[in-house]
């Protein structure tokens, strides 16, 4: 089996969401950034467990981003993947990201590309998809189970009322969500380990982005909240119904 | 300019978020709006009172495998020369959106929250702790919209209903299996969410949850310790890992309130928390709220919602 991961730098779950002062770029300093949740807890252990499984194979992650995102990349590196792709270009839109994904793996014989299921800035949830139309290849979003055998990945995700399980041909791409592994905590070895694994820089194509974000903003700050003693709690469906009028 | 709204319309009756999709079309670009769908759904006519005036549906295709949508979108779209296609930012539509986008090279706005601004769709980020505004600078643009983002119009003539007839290739994914977790309001639809945290110290005390929620017309949902646990099932759990929902009245009852948590549910219009614990960082992003033992405030939220039911 030969896994792509798809690993993008994100500010830590817990960071304060600030803004530039034009509004126009999220405000990174004294942030601290991580890999993407979805893409490390879910993406890239099951990889590597499915690698550990098969006991043959190899697990390579791929990044869009400047030198700043290396110290992410190395977390990858640190729990387990062999290599780490550093794709040289700063990400403008999901397209730009995704065109140059699928330009570097396009000829390399992956079995399998995980992605997140969505990165926890942007949300967007898209470059997966976009790379599996751009390599031809199918794709299934919200993924939270994911065995392998032979030519097929059989999938289950949760849907409205119930779980779907789906069979995929491989090659497939998969959008990783919680349930698919559990979070691996690199120890040391693997954090030494994680120095000398091969970080290969390779120059962008250039893909051009279609989508910009133009500006950011805060939502406006919430009123107090109103209370309402316990002893008189019906009160609250009252209040539901003739002032806040959503009942 | 034509526009195009691809919509799941799989399950007995056509889905909220496809209606919302169609009305969202038929406001966004003006002109014809051609609604497209595939499956055994019936009564696809009805979506002309959302704004379309034409549905076209590939029968033959069943299960979700978003190339073979992809191809139907595309085929539908060249045909139209629309420039404008809107899909639902839920799990089929993201199988497809997006591809459809990469397909023909259109920038793509995912999961906006209704109609733009000067050009500019509204987006929220990191979790909906902040909102976006995008720009699409390509001719052609791919628009998914965020359930209960907009409000259904209805009132136009029928549409018409034509088959697809053209070749839409082999599916790779293929539905194996659904196993269904009961009946119910689909959460991310829900206009009305009552849900359960650790607070209600394990699953044979949601009863007064369900009873709640039964009275309220509203969907089930819980925290995720409580689906890690298996008091509830998974698609239940809402939060940053959880589905992300924004209906216009979320009761929380026994849950904390924490970051991950409020990922998902920040974005409900109208928030009401019940907790023991005055200093529950979920006070701070409610809009109503009770100091108090779940367990003795339950039975009066439901007493009151009966009442509230019985005089209407
Ligand atoms: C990366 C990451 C992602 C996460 N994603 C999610 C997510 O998607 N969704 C999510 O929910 N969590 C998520 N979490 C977990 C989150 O941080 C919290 O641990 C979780 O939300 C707590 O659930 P809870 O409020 O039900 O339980 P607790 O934190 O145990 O809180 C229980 C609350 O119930 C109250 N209570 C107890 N007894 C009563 C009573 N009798 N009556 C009234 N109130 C009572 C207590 O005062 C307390 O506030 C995530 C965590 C991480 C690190």
């Amino acid at each position: 089996m030969k896994i792509l991961v798809l690993i993008s730098q994100v500010p830590d779950t817990t960071a304060r969401i600030a803004f530039t002062a034009d509004n126009t770029q999220y405000d990174g300093n004294g942030v601290t950034f991580i890999v993407n949740p979805y893409d490390e807890w879910y993406a890239l252990v099951r990889a590597l467990e499915l690698k550990e499984a098969a006991g043959t194979g190899s697990v390579i992650t791929i990044t869009v981003g400047p030198a700043d995102t290396e110290a992410t990349i190395r977390k990858g590196l640190a729990i387990g993947a062999d290599e780490a792709v550093r794709v040289d270009a700063r990400p403008e839109d999901a397209y730009q990201v995704a065109a140059e994904v699928a330009a570097y793996a396009k000829d390399k014989g992956f079995d399998l590309v995980l992605a997140g299921k969505e990165t926890i800035d942007h949300n967007g949830g898209q470059v997966g998809a976009m790379v599996a139309e751009l390599l031809d290849l199918p794709y299934v979003p919200l993924a939270s189970k994911l065995e392998v055998s032979g030519g097929t990945a059989t999938v289950e995700r949760d849907v409205p009322g119930g779980v779907e399980v789906l069979e995929v041909a491989l090659p497939c791409v998969l959008g990783a969500a919680k349930g698919m592994a559990e979070q691996r905590i690199p120890n040391m070895r693997g954090i030494m380990a994680a120095r000398t694994k091969p970080l290969h820089v390779v120059p962008a194509t250039g893909q051009a982005a279609l989508a910009a974000t133009v500006r950011f903003e805060l939502p406006p700050a919430k009123g107090a909240v109103k209370l309402i003693p316990a002893e008189e709690a019906g009160k609250l469906i009252e209040l539901l119904h003739t002032e806040a009028k959503v009942i | 300019m034509s526009t195009i709204v691809f919509i799941d319309t799989r399950g007995e009756k056509l889905p909220k978020a496809a209606q919302e999709a169609v009305t969202y079309a038929s406001q966004l670009a003006g002109g014809p709006v051609t609604a497209v769908t595939f499956g055994d759904a019936q009564g696809l006519e009805t979506l002309g009172a959302n704004g379309a005036s034409k549905v076209i549906v590939a029968r033959n295709v069943k299960a979700v495998d978003g190339q073979q949508l992809t191809r139907l979108v595309c085929a539908v779209t060249e045909a139209t020369g629309a420039t404008t296609i809107v899909c639902v930012a839920d799990a089929t539509g993201k199988a497809v959106a997006p591809r459809v986008a990469a397909r023909l090279k259109a920038g793509h706005v995912a999961g906006a929250t209704g109609l733009p601004e000067g050009g500019r769709f509204r987006r929220n980020v990191f979790s909906g702790k902040a909102r976006a505004f995008v720009e699409v600078g390509s001719p052609v643009r791919v628009v998914s919209l965020s359930p209960n983002s907009v409000p259904i119009t209805s009132g136009g003539s029928p549409a018409t209903v034509e088959e697809f007839g053209g070749d839409l290739g082999a599916a790779r994914v293929t539905v194996k299996e659904l196993r269904k977790a009961g009946a119910g309001i689909p959460l991310p639809e829900a206009e009305r969410v009552v849900s359960g945290g650790r607070g209600m110290k394990g699953p044979e005390n949601w009863g007064p949850i369900e009873e709640l929620a039964r009275e309220l017309n509203a969907a089930t949902a819980c925290s995720r310790p409580v689906a890690d646990d298996h008091w509830r099932p998974h698609h239940e759990h809402v939060g940053q890992t959880g589905v992300a929902i924004r209906p216009n009245l979320y009761i929380a009852i026994g849950i904390s309130g924490a970051i991950q948590h409020l990922a998902g549910v920040n974005q409900s219009k109208v928030i009401c928390v019940i907790n023991k614990d005055p200093e529950a960082p979920f006070f701070k992003a409610a809009d109503y709220g009770i100091v108090g033992d779940a367990f003795e405030v339950l039975p009066k939220l439901i007493d009151a919602a009966k009442k509230l039911n019985a005089e209407r």
